[in-house]
């Protein structure tokens, strides 16, 4: 992994002007690596990790299990992508075991999850079952613990 | 009742850690930036604070044998081995004691006699000297330099060498330095310790901190493995500081010296300790790998920092501590880290608080993230460039 993507990954503020001084580089030499980054595909762009249990952001998510009929030419593919499309799936995967697509759905409440799944997702030619289970409350999303260990208050901010 | 009278007179005599005033001042200012922790900042890896839960959980609530749990001193002969070089015996050369802070007090305790001396260099950890006060002992400090990047100097200690010296006490990668020993330099310096009939206390707690080249132990090299007493601990490298756990390996003849005291005194470290160790041995290298990397980045970053500011700073090779060279800027090394506290609330710690050859220096800590340290270096910046204009002003006047 690249110093940048090692600092990006670690830093809170992605400024070009801030990550050069990290790197002791200009903030150009930053903005080229970053534009390599993008047109390889390596760095693909960024989302800001919001805690969804603050009020302003309440939404509710569900994960669905999907299973579909492959099809002969492209197997799941298709299916997995025409799902994927849907701006209520945040995210699509196919899975190994008891079904075939694993599909996270948010939506601003249950009524409008339930409507997605039961009118749109369900009723697509080719899905055969699913079965949904709705988050109820997050710990861990992205690396990111929600309810931090309190920090050690008694801590000495000088020692040996 | 006057209680001068109840206090013994080397424990009067005893100076009290400059790094203690210091903290005083700066536990007063909870806002200032702190770069004078002299810990890991991350928090000990999880699956090691899991498995001292466990032992909890489990009921392991007891005393163990004295000299540590037999599992642990097997996984740490396993660890010298792969790490160090030599190979001890986990019943009859290993000791597990409480950090190695008790390792050196009960080695110094055990070996010397009143008035028998230790060569030590310096700066240096601050326990070292007063250590040796406690054991009865005379410290002979031995200067490492800026010239030399604060490392091993062979030649240094010949030169102080005198009668009645018993012991060499070293520490690489150092605290406060980052100062490191070449291979060279330690068969120098094992050739010296031969000569003169020392044993050694090598202090290698950074080991696993080591960012230019390969640790070497002296205790590896021949002839070595019976006159150095080789201490280690989890605190540094595993993050444990806190489970307060260390050991100690040498001949049998010092482990059983050093564990009569131990007995009596300590007793054991903690079981939970203990088991959280095992537990680091066995699954926590690539979380050792994972820190280490992290510190070197910012190392990298922090020492660049400041000789762009103007605070001339050698590359520290291990350990998690820069030390700057502050004479530029017309302070005292005292007097830098007061108004630095002050006027820009960032903590260093003087360079005297391990040793009068700290003059001049301070010891800024980069175990801290990134976002502290960018911004504790450039208020160091803003300071002295204020520094400089009043220099300037002072001298036109």
């Amino acid at each position: 992994m690249s110093d940048l993507l090692s600092v990006l990954q670690e830093t809170a503020d992605p400024r070009p002007e801030r990550l050069a001084k990290i790197l002791g580089c200009t903030a150009e030499d930053v903005e080229s690596e970053l534009e390599e980054l993008r047109k390889n595909k390596t760095l693909l762009g960024w989302m800001p990790l919001l805690n969804p249990t603050h009020h302003d952001l309440e939404q509710v998510r569900a994960v669905i299990e999907v299973k579909i009929s492959p099809e002969r030419e492209g197997g799941f593919d298709r299916m997995a992508m025409r799902i994927s499309k849907f701006e209520e799936v945040e995210s699509c995967y196919l899975m190994s075991g008891g079904y075939d697509l694993l599909v996270f759905v948010t939506g601003k409440n249950l009524r409008s999850v339930a409507s997605f799944i039961s009118e749109r997702l369900a009723t697509i030619d080719g899905v055969l079952s699913t079965a949904t289970h709705f988050l109820l409350r997050p710990y861990k999303d992205h690396g990111h613990i929600f309810e931090e260990e309190s920090e050690n208050q008694e801590k000495p901010s000088v020692s040996p | 009742m006057n209680p001068e009278n109840f206090i013994a007179d080397h424990i009067k005599s005893l100076p009290r850690s400059g790094i203690r005033d210091f903290f005083a001042i700066v536990s007063e200012m909870p806002q200032a930036i702190s770069l004078g922790i002299g810990e890991p900042d991350f928090v000990t890896p999880w699956k090691i604070r899991e498995a001292s839960i466990f032992a909890l959980e489990q009921g392991k609530t007891s005393y163990t044998d004295n000299r540590g749990l037999l599992s642990l001193r097997k996984e740490i002969s396993k660890y010298c081995a792969s790490f160090f070089g030599p190979e001890y015996d986990p019943v009859s050369e290993i000791l597990v004691t409480v950090g190695v802070s008790e390792a050196i007090d009960i080695a110094l305790r055990s070996i010397l006699n009143p008035g028998d001396k230790v060569l030590y260099h310096e700066p240096c950890y601050v326990s070292y000297a007063p250590s040796v006060t406690l054991a009865f002992g005379e410290a002979i400090p031995v200067a490492t330099t800026p010239g030399q990047e604060f490392s091993l100097d062979p030649e240094a200690f010949e030169k102080a060498w005198q009668p009645g010296c018993k012991i060499l006490m070293l520490n690489f990668p150092t605290n406060p330095t980052g100062g490191t020993a070449d291979r060279e330099k330690l068969e120098r310096l094992a050739k010296f310790a031969k000569d003169k009939d020392l044993i050694v206390i090598s202090d290698e707690i950074y080991a696993e901190l080591t960012y230019e080249g390969e640790h070497v132990s002296i205790a590896s090299l021949p002839g070595m493995k019976e006159r150095t007493l080789l201490l280690h601990g989890f605190s540094k490298g595993f993050a444990m500081t806190g489970f307060r756990v260390g050991f100690g390996c040498g001949p049998d003849w010092l482990i059983d010296a050093m564990m009569k005291i131990h007995q009596y005194c300590m007793m054991c470290a903690p079981i939970l300790s203990q088991e959280a160790a095992i537990e680091a041995l066995v699954n926590g290298s690539e979380d050792v790998m994972r820190m280490r990397d992290q510190y070197h980045k910012r190392r990298d970053f922090v020492i660049r920092r400041f000789n762009e500011i103007g605070l001339s700073c050698h590359l520290p090779r291990g350990s998690f501590y820069a030390f700057p060279d502050i004479s530029i800027t017309g302070l005292n090394e005292t007097e830098f880290c007061h108004r630095l506290l002050r006027e820009q609330e960032v903590a260093v710690v003087p360079g005297t608080a391990f040793g009068d050859h700290g003059v001049n220096h301070v010891r800024a800590s980069f175990s801290t993230s990134y976002e502290k340290l960018v911004e504790a270096t450039n208020r160091m910046e803003s300071f002295v460039d204020c520094l400089d204009s009043e220099n300037a002003h002072s001298a036109a006047i």
